[in-house]
């Protein structure tokens, strides 16, 4: 592979707090050197980047390829094609396949897909419990060994508070996060949205915040009680914010994650029963929203994720109460942060990069996340001006169940590299 | 002014204005004198083919609208989720399409998703009619409701109007609600809180706790059915207590001398939401819903089909003339 220069773009690392117009050299895969205005040595590509953003690229720790199981709605090749063309160049898939991904022989089979499919890097994230089922713990060793870098029961809140102890502590052992999907079954009950206004005048089922607050306190308190590292999976709520701040000032090793659609939308978005805005945990009052968009900006919130979840659209295309729970997200998440929280002042284009690529490939432990000298040539260019408008027919993935179509968003992927190697082109 | 319209459905009052409720209101008043002659028949739908598509159990509403349909002339097909191809894995949409090829003209829904109506509304062409979705509205019902009110009052603004029991689960009193405060009236709700959602004042009403309270207040209470499912479902310890404390006695009416209209939506549990010395007494205008709800639905059936308001009196005079014809 020639080496590439990518030169004159506006160069983002906020693993070393550099933000400069330089060029970018890239041989053999890793970042050889960022200068302001370096040689290019023979035979090599240079691209002019001027005016666009040069940065790690985007990192996701929360996604559904729904490989094995249903590859009608995505596979770990369409889904990591997708990843690279919203900028993304690490992904972590949740277990929640058919059949779970709960056994090293199950996490193997990720790992090996994803290598066929060389597009962006994906790490799978194995069950916290046999098939989910929150009973018995999953093998975490073997899981580990077999190239899983965290472990989660996503889609079945581990109910059993024994369980989620356990699995914090045996988790401690392989220094893995346990990622957790926050809700108290016996509140969510048979819910299909928020409970509120909306849901009453709707006469749909609600969810209430608490469903999710009771089991993030519980949580906090098991992470502090175990020593063990809890990430908070899709924090909705305002007391949920709440919650994991007052547990980071007591220092409890405790992360959370915030997704687009839930700084971007609130329950107003089910209004006319569109099942496109139909998740879980569901989307919110405006309160809550403002509490996720302060909580990513004052880093109570560490990062970033889509909880990209494709569904087939027939499967979409039903009552509400009936349509099941997800959106997809890797392809408008970039342009989402870029318009909701950038364009609104709440982060700085660097903040921004933070949460979606330095901070996520940190505390998940993961390559990636940095241009330092020497890292993993993963990284995504993008033109941080221009719109686009989002037009679920083009995208990569293999499913279109998004909330924002028809939006126009800001900063547009032109290229992704993973490795060094051109995954996405625009 | 122009004269308003229902446009292609009728699927909730929420967004319906004024003038519309009361367009299918004084529509209905002319039907209602159908129902009373010993030929009980009207032309006003003849060759329009109307689908009752039932995909819950529902006596009342089924027969109803059956009868509006049948008094209207229109030919009328029965489709029961039971058995039919529903059963079967077929969806929604492809049952509905299925009977649009055979070429009807509307479809009146009953289902137990909320929004199910809309979502069958905006896949096909015919007219659909919103007999009752989930938890969401049952838009036919609480017009009978008001209409019922309205023969007694002559009027429905300024009139108080509590809605007693599930408020949480209950279609027939979002429909109530919306109705209700468009026309100008004022609207309450009272039962236990465990089936008051939260949100529920932000609609525009005020919540009474205790029924005595709500009887004191009230120009009429309509009293909805306790699903015996709440109790089993956790929102409420025993039938016993409901009555005890939510039941509306003759004791509790007694306490208060004067005109108080009661009505209940049905099917009743006597003695779990409501006495039967009230049911059955003075105050009970339940059997008046009954039969206004058959003029209601011919008005609604009529101004989808785009039956002309000033043209309902005429239409009900055909069958004389038609009948001299043959």
């Amino acid at each position: 592979m020639r080496p590439l220069v990518l030169a004159g773009g506006r160069v983002i690392d906020p693993s070393r707090d550099y933000d400069a117009v330089a060029d970018v050299l890239i041989r053999d895969g890793v970042i050889e050197g960022i200068e302001s205005r370096l040689t290019p040595p023979d035979g090599a590509d240079v691209v002019d980047v001027a005016g666009k953003v040069v940065a790690p690229g985007l990192v996701d720790v929360h996604v559904h390829l729904r490989e094995p199981g249903r590859e009608d709605a995505e596979t770990v090749a369409t889904g990591a094609r997708a990843a690279t063309a919203g900028g993304f160049t690490t992904v972590c898939a949740m277990p929640n396949t058919d059949p779970v991904t709960d056994n090293q022989a199950a996490v193997g089979f990720i790992v090996k897909q994803a290598e066929a499919a060389a597009a962006a890097r994906v790490y799978p994230i194995g069950a916290i419990s046999v098939g989910q089922r929150g009973e018995q713990l999953a093998e975490f060793g073997e899981m580990v060994a077999a190239g899983a870098i965290a472990v989660s029961d996503d889609g079945h809140p581990v109910v059993s508070s024994h369980l989620m102890r356990t699995a914090l502590e045996y988790a401690r052992s392989f220094n893995i996060p346990v990622a957790e999907h926050c809700e108290d079954p016996s509140l969510a009950r048979n819910g299909v949205m928020h409970a509120g206004v909306v849901a009453t005048r709707l006469g749909l089922s609600g969810i209430p915040a608490a469903a999710e607050d009771v089991m993030v306190a519980r949580n906090i308190l098991l992470a502090q009680l175990t020593g063990g590292h809890m990430h908070l999976c899709h924090i909705s709520t305002r007391g949920s914010v709440d919650l994991v701040r007052w547990g980071k000032q007591r220092g409890v090793n405790v992360t959370a994650e915030a997704t687009p659609h839930h700084f971007a939308l609130t329950h107003d978005a089910c209004e006319n029963y569109d099942t496109n805005a139909k998740m879980n945990p569901p989307l919110r009052e405006a309160a809550d929203v403002e509490a996720v968009r302060e909580g990513l900006r004052d880093g109570t919130l560490d990062v970033i994720a889509t909880d990209h979840a494709p569904h087939h659209y027939e499967a979409k295309e039903r009552e509400f109460d009936d349509a099941p729970f997800g959106v997809i997200g890797l392809e408008t998440s970039l342009g989402l942060g870029m318009k909701e929280l950038v364009g609104r002042g709440l982060l700085t284009l660097p903040e921004l990069i933070d949460r979606m690529s330095t901070r996520p490939a940190r505390i998940f432990h993961l390559p990636g996340g940095s241009l330092r000298r020497g890292a993993p040539a993963d990284v995504v260019v993008f033109d941080p001006t221009a719109t686009w408008r989002v037009e679920p027919e083009r995208f990569r993935s293999r499913s279109r169940n998004t909330p924002f179509a028809g939006w126009d968003l800001v900063g547009r992927v032109d290229r992704t590299l993973v490795g060094g190697r051109t995954a996405f082109a625009a | 002014m122009t004269v308003p319209s229902l446009g292609k459905d009728l699927l909730g009052l929420e967004h319906l204005t004024p003038d519309q409720l009361r367009l299918i209101l004084d529509t209905s008043e002319p039907f209602k004198e159908v129902s009373e002659r010993a030929i009980k028949k009207v032309p006003a739908l003849r060759g329009k083919t109307i689908v009752n598509l039932f995909f819950e159990a529902s006596t009342r509403t089924r027969i109803s609208f059956e009868f509006a349909e049948k008094r209207l002339s229109a030919d009328t097909v029965n489709v029961a989720a039971q058995g039919s191809a529903v059963q079967k894995g077929e969806n929604l949409v492809d049952t509905a399409r299925n009977l649009e090829a055979m070429r009807i003209d509307m479809v009146v829904i009953r289902h137990p998703s909320s929004g199910a109506a809309k979502f069958l509304a905006e896949r096909i062409r015919s007219n659909v009619v919103n007999g009752g979705d989930g938890m969401h509205e049952h838009p036919t019902q609480a017009l009978l409701d008001m209409l019922t009110i309205r023969d007694h009052y002559e009027k429905i603004e300024g009139l108080k109007v509590c809605i007693c029991g599930d408020i949480a689960h209950s279609r027939v009193a979002r429909s109530n609600i919306w109705g209700l405060t468009k026309l100008g009236a004022q609207v309450a709700v009272c039962g236990p809180q465990s089936l008051i959602p939260g949100s529920i004042e932000e609609l525009g009403v005020v919540v009474f706790r205790r029924i005595e309270e709500a009887i004191e207040w009230a120009d009429v209470l309509n009293i909805l059915r306790l699903q015996l499912e709440r109790m089993t479902g956790g929102y409420i310890p025993s039938l016993r207590e409901y009555y005890r404390v939510f039941g509306v006695t003759l004791e509790r009416l007694e306490r208060v001398q004067r005109d108080l209209l009661i009505l209940h939506p049905g099917p009743m549990n006597r003695g779990v939401e409501i006495d039967s010395r009230v049911a059955d007494g003075p105050h009970s205008v339940i059997l008046d819903q009954v039969t206004n709800g058959v003029a209601v639905r011919m008005a609604v059936l009529y101004l989808l089909a785009g039956g002309r308001p000033e043209l309902a009196e005429a239409a009900k005079g055909e069958t004389e003339r038609e009948g001299r014809g043959t």
